[in-house]
Formats: C-alpha cells, sequence, structure tokens
C-alpha cells in the first residue's frame, strides 16, 4: 500500500506538491516511485527556467524505465534538489522528504485547484 | 493480472515481490531492488525462480539425428551429460530462438525460451520424423538458477553428489537436499552456479532447502529486472531484443555456436552465404558517456547518418554506467568507435567498447 500523506496536492502523473508561502515543493509520489524502481538520474531544468503546467520539465531515469516529469504549476523554478546528482536513490527512500525534486514560484494560485487532494490521488491509483 | 504462475508463485508474493506478466506467466520482476539484487549475485549468490523456460524432452532412434538437423550447434560432439549452447534457424537464417540442448543416455532435453515455447514446439513438431519422440513438459518442471560466487559451494553442501566434478556445461541428475533434479553447470548471468531442474512437487522444498542454506551467504531471491542487467553486463543476447527472427546468428555474434561444417541443418545455406558475401551489421557493446540509459529502439548516428539501432540497454550496476547493445554498419563496429546515440531528442557521445563488459573477479 503506497503512502499518500493529507496534506500534500497531486497530479495524474504522480507528482506531490508542498504549498509553502510563494512557492511549492515538487516530488513524486510514493507510488510512483514504487513502480518505476530504482531511480539512476534525473534531468532537471535550471534555477531561473520557466515551467508550464503540464508539461514535461524533466525526466526520471530508473534501471527499467523512463519517464518524463511534469510540471504541476506554471512558474519559474527557484530550487533544484541537487543532492539527487549523488543520492538519486533518495527519491526511493524518502519520496516525501529528502527526495524532493524542484521547487517553483507560484504564478497562478488558480491552478492550485486543478490538482487533486489526497482522498481523490489514493482513488487514482485504485 | 492473467497468467501462468510457477510452482513458486506464492513464495514470491509472500516476500512481496513486484510480479509482472511476462511471456505468459505472472513473474517477479523485483523483490526489493534491481539494483541490490544484481549487486547480491555478483558478491554472493541469488537464486532466481526461472520456470517459464520450456522444456521439450526428444528420444528415440533418430533423435540426435534430428536435434543436429533442427539446431544449429555440432550435436555430435555432446557426451552424455553435456550441454551445449545453439540456436534453432529458419531456412532464410533468422533465428527462431536461442536454446540449451542436453543430451541424456537416452533422450534430449531442449530448454528454451517461455515467450517462444509454443512457435519452437510446432516448429519441431512439423519436422519430427516417425523414428522421434518429441514431448512438452515445460508445465511439469520447475527451474531454479543459483548464480553467484557461493553458488557452487551452496548447492555441493546440499547434494548428495560431488557437484564439483560437474564442469561448466556439464550436468549431472541427483539429489538437492533429497529432491530429486537435474544439476546443470550453467547461468545467464556471467557468474559461478548452477541451474537446477526439478519436478514441480519438489519447488517449495528446494526454494526453502537453498534460501535456508544460503543464509550464510546472504542469499536473496532475484528478480526478472536484474536477471536483464546481469546478463546484459555480459553482452548475452535476449531474444526478442537483441536476436530474433530478423537477425542471423553471423550478425548476432553467435558464429562460435553456428557448425557449418557439422553436415545438414536448416537454416544451413543462408547462413553459408551470409558468410561469402560478409554481414552488412553487427551486434556490438557500447557504453554512454555521462548519465544516461540506453534503451532498446533508440538510434545511433554519426553525423546526419543513421548508423544502427540500440537492441538493449541498462544502467550498469557494476560498471556505474549506461551500456547498450546495438547493430551497427559493420564499418563502425570496431571498437574504439564513437558515435552518437539519440536518447528524448538530445544526441549523446558513445563508444565500442570490449564485451563482455564485465568480467567476474575471481
Amino acid at each position: 500500500m503506497s503512502d499518500v500523506p493529507n496534506d500534500l496536492k497531486y497530479t495524474e502523473d504522480h507528482e506531490w506538491v508542498r504549498i509553502e508561502g510563494d512557492e511549492v515543493v515538487v516530488g513524486v509520489t510514493d507510488y510512483a516511485q514504487g513502480e518505476l524502481g530504482d531511480v539512476v538520474f534525473l534531468e532537471f531544468p535550471e534555477v531561473d527556467d520557466e515551467v508550464e503546467q503540464g508539461q514535461p520539465f524533466g525526466s526520471i531515469e530508473a534501471v527499467k524505465t523512463v519517464a518524463d516529469l511534469y510540471a504541476p504549476l506554471t512558474g519559474k523554478v527557484t530550487a533544484i534538489n541537487s543532492k539527487l546528482d549523488d543520492e538519486p536513490e533518495t527519491v526511493n527512500s524518502d519520496p516525501y522528504g529528502e527526495g524532493w525534486l524542484i521547487k517553483i514560484a507560484i504564478s497562478d494560485r488558480g491552478e492550485l485547484d486543478s490538482l487533486m487532494d489526497a482522498e481523490t490521488y489514493q482513488e487514482h491509483i485504485g | 493480472m492473467e497468467g501462468a504462475k510457477t510452482a513458486l508463485y506464492d513464495r514470491h508474493v509472500a516476500v512481496g515481490a513486484k510480479m509482472v506478466p511476462f511471456a505468459g506467466f505472472i513473474m517477479p520482476i523485483q523483490y526489493k531492488s534491481i539494483t541490490a539484487e544484481h549487486k547480491r549475485v555478483r558478491d554472493t549468490v541469488g537464486i532466481f525462480d526461472v520456470s517459464h523456460m520450456g522444456e521439450f524432452f526428444v528420444s528415440g532412434d533418430g533423435a540426435a539425428d534430428f536435434v543436429n538437423k533442427m539446431t544449429v550447434n555440432n550435436v555430435g560432439k555432446l557426451s552424455i551429460n553435456q550441454a551445449q549452447y545453439s540456436a534453432m534457424l529458419l531456412p532464410d537464417g533468422g533465428i527462431i530462438d536461442d536454446l540449451i540442448v542436453y543430451r541424456f543416455q537416452d533422450k534430449f532435453m531442449l530448454v528454451v525460451n517461455a515467450s517462444n515455447r509454443e512457435k519452437d514446439f510446432n516448429w519441431l513438431k512439423e519436422h519430427t520424423p516417425q523414428n522421434v519422440k518429441l514431448e512438452d513438459h515445460s508445465d511439469d518442471y520447475t527451474l531454479l538458477a543459483i548464480q553467484g560466487r557461493n553458488g557452487p559451494e551452496l548447492i555441493k553442501k546440499l547434494s548428495n553428489i560431488d557437484t564439483d566434478e560437474i564442469k561448466f556445461y556439464w550436468f549431472r541428475e541427483g539429489e538437492v537436499d533429497g529432491s530429486p533434479c537435474i544439476i546443470s553447470r550453467t547461468g545467464y548471468t556471467g557468474e559461478e552456479g548452477f541451474e537446477i531442474y526439478a519436478r514441480n512437487e519438489y519447488a517449495y522444498d528446494l526454494w526453502d532447502a537453498i534460501m535456508d542454506a544460503g543464509k550464510k551467504y546472504k542469499i536473496e531471491p532475484v528478480g526478472l529486472g536484474a536477471r536483464d542487467t546481469l546478463r546484459l553486463e555480459m553482452k548475452f543476447a535476449l531474444y526478442g531484443n537483441d536476436i530474433d527472427s530478423t537477425t542471423n546468428p553471423i550478425e548476432a555474434g553467435l558464429g562460435w555456436i553456428t557448425k557449418v561444417n557439422k553436415g545438414e541443418f536448416i537454416g544451413r545455406q543462408a547462413v553459408l552465404d551470409v558468410k561469402a558475401k560478409g554481414i552488412t551489421r553487427k551486434l556490438i557493446g557500447f557504453e554512454v558517456e555521462g548519465k544516461a540509459i540506453p534503451r532498446h529502439s533508440y538510434t545511433c548516428h554519426q553525423g546526419d547518418e543513421q548508423i544502427g539501432t540500440v537492441t538493449s540497454g541498462c544502467w550498469s550496476p557494476n560498471l556505474d554506467k549506461g551500456i547498450g547493445m546495438a547493430y551497427l554498419e559493420k564499418e563502425y563496429t570496431p571498437v574504439g568507435t564513437h558515435f552518437e546515440l539519440e536518447i528524448r531528442g538530445k544526441r549523446l557521445p558513445a563508444e565500442v567498447v570490449e564485451t563482455p563488459f564485465y568480467k567476474r573477479p575471481y
């Protein structure tokens, strides 16, 4: 059974969003890391790059497969988790904590309404 | 999930294996982590349930001639209790399957890929003469692979025969912890170890006995995911990825098992033609520079020209880099040749390297 914390928002592409003031922290869900298996490395945008809701902003390579990462919101990238360069497996071991991916400055708070709450996401993954 | 279950299905589910459909079976792709399972096999020993593989028995007066006609390797060179890696070809030289041929006192056993079992059996059946009996016993047999440097010691301790006397690609019938089985010194990982064939009724006993006795070597079950990365580090071909009905054994690097001088076999003329004309492409091993994982069907380039296609790839846990196999046009196949790999719209530098990628250190 995958862990789905109540205090986060979710996308259909199995990413989570934590709202922290004017920015959001983005990661992949426990379900996603389980499906992907061992994460080998990640490809990220640069800080200050603009990302657009629903568009790919990077990729996540696991031993068996590769998946695109889709921006949950539109906005400017304010931080990337460079720790994952050396320890990509953190995405597997701590997907909601140390394994976060990027931070995005919120440009349109209305977009937050399109994200799922924990209960809806739980239904989404069955 | 639809699919056949091996006799050990419950054992996999009990320890939380991730089960996936594969070649008509529901198989464990990983138990905890592909990388960790891979390293377990490289470091000590791992156990694989590969019971999805097919086992055909061929007997009768004409058995040896029949198997020799249907396969590329020289069955005439096989002693009793010896095995050989081989392949079956279409008349045009395309590969029907790769397989292992075991010679017993009174029969041959052909071990084929699960995904090709029905196709192979029908092909063999079509060609079976009156004095040969062909039987499919795939559903009766469990196949366990015990692979890793501590594998031989582990099996020796559990067996009633001296398994040290079984050389690479030889086998014996004996018992492992009291269960009758065929103990074969073969494998698909590049490590020492055995493959053990037993009737399904002994599957639980064997699995439990080997897991228990293997504790001192930290034995762990290993899924199909790590089986793939282990075989890739050895550049062992996987049917459906690296070889298929559109590839011939010479370009696939299987010339060493294709014995054109042994006499007639199906596909021989086509192989002779390929040899006379020379191959146009060859299956090579390559490494990617930087962080990237080559995968099946990615393309290989030099400048504007596409020079080949990737057939298999992975992140090599032992080399800690992206490795792969590709068919490249012949002029680009020498070791040291640089080319570019197109990965999701980007070009990354790659180089043809010596294979196997991994050589065991013992």
